[in-house]
């Protein structure tokens, strides 16, 4: 009877994110393109659904929510269509669209997404040969097997974000870091933009001068296409024509320069607000949280660094130290049992609802960036995968930071992995991400200003 | 062959709805055959006889300014994109038949263009929102044009040119419907070609000549000082 009422709050949980990725993937992803193929808006909903619900019931764990045995049936359930999803249907599904893209392919779709996505998943499996994830124990087809490649994925992605956004964060808060930029700098770049763009139209309006001179003399202006029409332009070419090649080719220069200052002339707009907001009350208390943040910045590098070169990994978690310190050394008496539970538990959430934020937030950035009407679908499904490797492995490293009597549903549930192995991981990739956004940031930066003051 | 008179029209509408294409066909009558981002703005030509088959014949340039993006872009972006919508002679707005969102957004557009050019002279409406009347006061012409007709299937057809129908009209501006990857649209003679030939020689008339049909002595572009700045001249 429990394990019914139990399980009705699961589905009802999972029925809510599975709108709010609804409403999400409409409002802030979609926003500017018409969804033809509600399909996609399904299975990123679904995802993001199941994703939250592993969350969901690591919390439950910890709140002592729900009857023991339903809360270790529904991980198991809610693991095995995660990975499904993630391993079968989204992959296929990028295939299949993919293939929709190209013309030539058209006709035979399914057979050629079917051919992507066992090429996939070769890959995917031989991801796991270097990395000693396992014990040798195992079968090839067993949930940990895929749990294991599913989470080296998950973990570089984290790391590799983690790094870069530790780094990039006190880069765009503090205002140290703004160049100066003077609004008499934007006019003259704006002048020159016009100027090139002068330039391009007074050749291109010589060239169609060309063009039209040269039909109503009857000769024709064949662009050399293809093999062989190069290999003929070479020997025979009309006078007219031959003008129009050079001048196309000082136009595409041109066209690159041009292309050059209008997004110099971005750069330095974008700038000059910033500057501006950074004079507001809202601007100086980012720019405070700035600081505060390249030393928890500072303080991570070091410690990835001190794990690596000792070795170690952490025993303990945060709270059970923390708890530790106060009592043995601050002296301070308190229900340690009762306090445990309740700040792991907003601890725990804390760490899951802005890692939560913070991806979606990215993945909508460069889903804005990068996509197209073309490619909008594929791209979706793209995040939708990497949204769910990254929230499982989440799930695999926010076991660290559980008191020890919560791991063991974590532990049970995943099977034998080499928990161990997945830290280090991080760590690494932590570290060569973090240096790397670094001396990239400070390229960028050194760079810029010699840009804008050439003439 | 540089002296010639030349007006300058905008082409706006969202990414990916086909405007590099449709500027390349106006230009040089052929399909664009791998069309990529437009960034920054892309310029072409077209020589236009104006008045074509009378005695009143002029050639002139028409000036196509194919400017990327999305409405949605940052501000810096907008601020840049502004520099490109100065003494602007014609506008034409494209849209994907195929993608309901890009017509919506052809209103953002039109704000975004007119207001640049509303500033020394008239109202400055601040917070975007699409007021008919300022449509019925404007004086640049207006076309709007619904690419990827082809992708339309027959049966939907009636149902997607009534709606473009009502589009144009509130735009108070002629509609043309075609596929850039097609010649056969703007050929000479059909009724498409007689719309934009129609739409050019409005474009230059309100551009060089005054009501009673004589033509404005000429004077360089017009300086525009808009908040402070002074905006570079155009080179002839």
């Amino acid at each position: 009877m429990s394990f019914l009422i139990d399980s009705s709050i699961m589905i009802t949980s999972q029925i809510l994110f599975f709108g709010f990725g609804w409403l999400f993937f409409m409002r802030q992803l979609f926003k500017d393109y018409e969804v033809r193929q509600y399909v996609v808006q399904v299975i990123f909903s679904v995802t993001f659904a199941f994703s939250c619900t592993m969350f969901e019931l690591i919390i439950f764990e910890i709140l002592g929510v729900l009857n023991s045995s339903s809360r270790y049936f529904h991980w198991k359930m809610n693991l095995c269509v995660i990975l499904l999803i993630l391993v079968f249907m989204v992959p296929f599904y990028i295939g299949y669209f993919i293939v929709s893209n190209i013309r030539l392919l058209h006709k035979q779709r399914l057979l050629f997404s079917c051919l992507l996505w066992l090429t996939f998943m070769y890959f995917f499996w031989k991801l796991g040969d270097p990395f000693p994830i396992l014990s040798p124990k195992h079968g090839i087809l067993s949930i940990e097997q895929l749990i294991s490649r599913v989470g080296v994925i998950g973990v570089t992605l984290m790391a590799l974000l983690s790094g870069f956004g530790a780094v990039n964060c006190p880069y765009t808060y503090l205002s140290y870091f703004l160049r100066n930029v003077t609004d008499t700098d934007i006019v003259a770049l704006e002048r020159r933009l016009l100027q090139t763009m002068d330039m391009i139209i007074s050749k291109k309006k010589r060239m169609a001068m060309t063009r039209r001179t040269m039909f109503q003399k009857g000769e024709v202006h064949n662009k050399p296409s293809g093999f062989w029409g190069m290999i003929k332009s070479v020997t025979t070419s009309a006078p007219g024509s031959e003008n129009l090649t050079l001048i196309q080719q000082e136009v595409d220069a041109l066209e690159e320069l041009s292309r050059q200052l209008f997004l110099e002339t971005a750069d330095l707009y974008a700038t000059k607000e910033r500057i501006e907001y950074s004079k507001t009350f809202k601007g100086k208390y980012f720019n405070f949280l700035g600081y505060f943040f390249s030393i928890y910045c500072v303080w991570k590098i070091f410690m990835a660094t001190i794990n690596i070169v000792f070795d170690r990994v952490g025993k303990t978690d945060p709270v059970t130290r923390g708890i530790e310190i106060t009592v043995n050394y601050l002296g301070i008496q308190f229900d340690v049992k009762f306090w445990s539970q309740h700040i792991s538990f907003i601890l725990v959430g804390i760490i899951i609802v802005t890692s939560i934020r913070g991806l979606l937030i990215t993945l909508t950035k460069f889903f804005y960036a990068i996509s197209s009407s073309k490619s909008s679908n594929v791209i979706v499904l793209l995040l939708a995968q990497i949204m769910g490797m990254y929230f499982v492995s989440s799930v695999l490293l926010i076991r660290m930071s559980m008191p020890l009597e919560y791991r063991t549903i974590v532990t049970e549930v995943l099977g034998e992995l080499q928990f161990n192995f997945y830290h280090r991981w991080f760590d690494v990739i932590f570290l060569v991400s973090a240096l790397s956004s670094i001396l990239f940031l400070y390229l960028a930066h050194k760079q810029a200003p010699e840009k804008h003051m050439a003439p | 062959m540089a002296s010639l008179d030349r007006v300058k029209v905008l082409v706006l509408g969202d990414s990916g709805v086909g405007k590099s294409s449709l500027v390349h066909l106006l230009c040089q009558n052929q399909v664009l055959g791998n069309p990529s981002w437009t960034v920054g703005c892309s310029v072409d030509v077209r020589v236009h006889d104006y008045k074509e088959g009378t005695p009143e014949e002029k050639t002139y340039y028409i000036e196509f300014w194919d400017v990327g993006g999305s409405v949605g872009s940052a501000s810096s972006v907008k601020s840049t994109r502004a520099v490109f919508y100065n003494s602007v002679n014609g506008i034409i707005l494209v849209h994907d038949l195929t993608n309901k969102k890009s017509s919506q957004n052809l209103y953002r557009w039109s704000l975004e263009a007119l207001n640049r050019d509303l500033v020394p002279t008239g109202v400055l409406v601040t917070n975007g929102d699409y007021d008919r009347e300022q449509f019925a006061d404007n004086q640049i012409p207006l076309l709007v044009i619904g690419t990827k007709l082809d992708q339309i299937h027959e049966t939907k057809r009636h149902e997607v040119l009534t709606r473009t129908a009502f589009l144009a009209e509130d735009f108070n501006a002629e509609e043309i419907n075609l596929d850039c990857t097609n010649p056969r649209y703007l050929a000479a003679g059909s009724s498409n070609a007689v719309k934009l030939s129609r739409f050019f020689d409005k474009v230059i008339e309100k551009r060089y000549f005054l009501r009673d049909g004589n033509q404005i002595p000429g004077f360089p572009d017009r300086k525009r000082f808009a908040g402070g700045t002074l905006k570079s001249l155009h080179y002839d």
